[in-house]
């Protein structure tokens, strides 16, 4: 896989359990939040938490980026629940959610993309019975993965055109050559997997 | 429905790179507000009010499903399990059906692309369906009251009404430069609107 994960590598327990085991257990995590209803319990669970990003030799750098995107709700979401409920629920609700962000965060941080599109497809088995095909959605899966770099370099690109032209601001004259760029990546995408035999 | 086609395959994975394409570009984070706001939202419109309702929202389940494996791809660079476990995880599920009813909207129209109507159905799908699930979400995730969660929505209303008339203006000029994406209305239909048509 490309630079584009998160995955961070490594070789700990938690990155050698299989994904559908860590899948599992994340579920049962997040299920068992349920129980975490004192604010003594929220803090032994985040602490076992730390104790899992320790054992994964996660750098306590990338513990810290993954609640960041959460710093200004928690702030916001802590003061309202304390004005609104008392202090313990804020610290509750605050807790628990982070707890989950960083559990979640943790199965992907220990598990590669590929491991995971394994997972997906292997999760998709039983849909044959409605007439999904699993096949069908691996491909489906790397080719979104692809055409993200792809799209990326083409907005780049029609992001220079733009500017070139003196339409800096504009949104429709960057959205829409984009778009249209993209319907005619999508067509020679599409006769390439036609010649490959996807239709038959 | 029916078997998805070589063609709409790379329709939905091109979407989907679309969409995670318009994530980059720059957020802004309106005053302590934790959702950023991005064009990814304009994306999601684009997705069903061009290339219909399933394959749009087949591509913004993609994207989903991209995520959840652990790609980088939310506005913002946010991906990975952790993005369905925080209070934002509402829009995300209705990124999809948001997509759709725009599609659904969008198809019933036909072509050629009428401004008004795509307004409409980018303001029904991607404010009303996509806000639906996301208020939810909060409530959910936040431990909100639904009015509460509907007051902190109401943050990103002003950007996504923008995105809204964005995108209606996005897809009239790609219906206009790639036409037969949409069917052509009937014909007593047409004939009925007359003058109104080309808007």
């Amino acid at each position: 896989m490309s630079g584009l994960g998160t995955y961070s590598p490594g070789d700990s327990l938690l990155h050698r359990l299989p994904a559908g085991a860590k899948l599992l257990l994340l579920v049962a995590a997040a299920l068992a939040t349920h129980w975490l209803d004192r604010p003594w319990r929220v803090a032994v669970a985040l602490l076992l938490t730390g104790v899992l990003y320790a054992a994964a030799r996660i750098p306590p750098a990338l513990l810290v980026a993954q609640v960041r995107p959460l710093w200004w709700l928690a702030v916001v979401l802590g003061a309202f629940q304390w004005w609104a409920n008392g202090w313990r629920t804020a610290a509750d609700v605050v807790g628990v959610l982070a707890l989950l962000v960083l559990l979640a965060a943790l199965v992907t941080l220990t598990t590669r993309t590929t491991a995971m599109v394994d997972t997906v497809v292997r999760l998709c088995r039983p849909l044959r019975h409605v007439g999904v095909e699993p096949e069908r959605i691996g491909l489906l899966l790397a080719l979104g993965i692809r055409s993200v770099p792809v799209m990326i370099g083409l907005a780049r690109q029609v992001r220079e055109a733009q500017l070139a032209r003196g339409l800096g601001t504009s949104p429709t004259a960057f959205a829409v050559p984009l778009v249209v760029r993209s319907l005619r990546h999508a067509d020679a995408l599409g006769e390439a997997l036609a010649a490959r035999g996807v239709d038959d | 429905m029916r078997r998805m086609t070589s063609r709409d395959l790379a329709l939905v994975a091109t979407f989907t790179g679309l969409v995670a394409a318009l994530g980059l570009v720059p957020a802004v984070y309106p005053a302590g507000i934790p959702v950023p706001i991005t064009a990814q939202t304009l994306g999601v419109m684009l997705a069903g009010a061009i290339i219909g309702r399933w394959r749009g929202a087949a591509s913004l389940l993609l994207l989903l499903v991209l995520v959840a494996v652990g790609l980088p791809l939310l506005s913002g660079g946010r991906g990975g399990l952790a993005a369905f476990a925080g209070p934002s995880v509402g829009y995300l599920v209705g990124f999809p059906f948001g997509a759709w009813v725009i599609g659904w909207l969008t198809e019933k129209a036909g072509a050629p692309y009428r401004l008004a109507w795509g307004l409409v159905a980018n303001l029904v799908g991607g404010i009303v369906v996509v806000y639906a699930f996301g208020i939810l979400g909060t409530a959910w995730r936040a431990h909100l009251s639904v009015e509460a969660a509907t007051v902190s929505a109401g943050w990103y209303v002003v950007g996504d009404l923008a995105k809204a008339v964005i995108a209606a203006l996005v897809a009239r000029g790609v219906h206009a430069a790639y036409p037969g994406l949409l069917h052509e209305r009937p014909a007593g239909s047409r004939a009925r609107r007359g003058a109104s048509a080309p808007v």
